[in-house]
């Protein structure tokens, strides 16, 4: 049987010479957490199952930053590594491939483009081709008119998921949900789905939410967003279908251990690599 | 210890290359048969079979060479998978034939591909590639599963039934999962063909 993964997720402002680790809230940087290849090594040997760097930074010399950070990672990390924003062609994805990258993950450049997916499937495999999905929670009258978007009931009321691009400063109209199951079909390895509504809050992920998108699709559904204790984690795993977890500020700031987490899970009766 | 890897242009080597590097061996990236020397040969892949098969084509005579002279060979992922015979991957395209038995695709109700962390299985312990390899969990990724005729397999993994995991005929060698990103045990096994 697979284990259920833990995958540390590293933003990283690489405006500075070697990049550097942010962690914001609600995407506004507030903390530096170190230099990326330090802290994966780091989460590495603390048991990490897989890394993710997503590039936040919006200028355009990251390129040869990312690739620097990318090359430092894997001499010491021996776990699969994803990177996530910016990556919109082939010769993106393939620039972060040639420097030693598992996968990738897009959202905005497949939303405005779904074919990339199968493009970059074709080229890649589909197993390095993650979509991440930003879904904000669009509350919903019982009698309202809203078409075909898919309804999930959650304890704070109806609601469809609406996808969110440009690391959450734009929105949609798209359905998540929809959305998760299109980009199956169009080729996506896995699914990085983010709730916009927990990310930063560390009040625990959505679960009603993940729940929905594991439910609905085959790939693998990683879930993003709203992790603030252990238990978190179970919960997730416990209530949900979700291969992954991932998680940022719980791990930066040494407030959890990969290993000690992995330890509580076990316990809990939640198959993890140990 | 010179270890030749094979790039034909399939998927991430640099992996393979960092983390024999790590293991203090010698590893070189080789692109042209006739530049296909040294100790031993990696075939790494990640892809499609077809393509795969097709950009193998210059190295055929060179590898089967290789062989006969009993260096030892290492297939990761769709490099053991080429080591086959044949795939339902691909129609035209002939596998290396090097063991018998074709690729399949995955026959599961589970999630497929088969990617994530899973139990290794030791089938077969006079294994050298899993010298004191018992247990642990190694990183899979994939959508096809090779089906041995011979009596090869060496260790397997459970996703809805057995899957061939590793095979071993004498010199030649192949992992289903990648070692070079199952961290400390997948370490151990590269080491363990390094020391070969």
């Amino acid at each position: 049987m697979l284990c259920r993964r833990i995958i540390p997720c590293l933003d990283c402002d690489l405006a500075v010479p070697n990049g550097r680790v942010v962690k914001g809230i609600e995407f506004k940087k507030i903390r530096y957490a170190g230099v990326p290849w330090e802290l994966a090594e780091r989460y590495y040997k603390e048991g990490a199952d897989e890394i993710v760097f997503l590039d936040i930074t919006a200028s355009h010399e990251r390129r040869e930053t990312m690739v620097k950070v990318i090359e430092k990672t894997v001499e010491r990390v021996f776990v699969p590594l994803t990177i996530g924003g910016g990556i919109g062609s082939v010769e993106d994805a393939r620039k972060v491939f040639n420097a030693g990258a598992d996968k990738f993950s897009m959202n905005t450049a497949a939303i405005k483009n779904p074919k990339l997916i199968s493009i970059l499937a074709e080229y890649f495999g589909t197993q390095a081709c993650v979509v991440a999905i930003d879904a904000k929670r669009r509350y919903i009258r019982e009698s309202e008119e809203i078409g075909d978007k898919i309804v999930i009931d959650t304890p704070e009321g109806l609601c469809w998921y609406e996808c969110s691009i440009y690391g959450g400063r734009r929105f949609t109209g798209k359905d998540a949900i929809r959305w998760a199951i299109d980009a199956e079909q169009l080729g996506a390895g896995e699914i990085l789905l983010t709730s916009m509504d927990r990310d930063g809050t560390k009040d625990g992920y959505d679960l009603p939410l993940n729940k929905a998108v594991s439910d609905r699709v085959k790939i693998p559904i990683i879930a993003s967003g709203g992790c603030g204790e252990l238990a978190h984690m179970y919960q997730v795993f416990k209530k949900t279908n979700v291969s992954a977890a991932l998680a940022a500020s719980i791990f930066h700031y040494e407030e959890v251990y990969i290993n000690e987490l992995k330890q509580f899970l076990t316990n809990k009766g939640i198959m993890v690599r140990l | 210890m010179k270890i030749s890897i094979i790039d034909y242009k399939m998927g991430n080597i640099k992996s393979v290359y960092n983390a024999l590097k790590f293991l203090k061996s010698d590893p070189v990236i080789v692109d042209k048969p006739s530049k296909l020397t040294g100790d031993k040969i990696v075939i790494p892949g990640v892809g499609a079979f077809g393509k795969a098969s097709h950009n193998l084509e210059p190295f055929r005579s060179k590898i089967r060479e290789s062989l006969n002279s009993a260096i030892p060979l290492l297939g990761i992922c769709l490099g053991l998978q080429i080591l086959l015979e044949e795939s339902e991957e691909s129609s035209t395209e002939e596998g290396l034939g090097i063991i018998k038995g074709k690729v399949q695709r995955m026959k599961t109700d589970l999630r497929v591909p088969h990617i994530g962390w899973n139990n290794l299985k030791i089938r077969k312990k006079a294994c050298p590639l899993f010298k004191d390899v018992t247990r642990g969990y190694v990183y899979f990724v994939h959508s096809y599963e090779a089906v041995p005729e011979e009596d090869v397999t060496a260790a397997t993994t459970h996703y809805g039934h057995e899957i061939c995991a590793g095979v071993w005929k004498e010199n030649i060698f192949g992992t289903q999962f990648h070692p070079e990103k199952s961290g400390e045990v997948g370490l151990k096994i590269l080491k363990n063909f390094v020391e070969l």
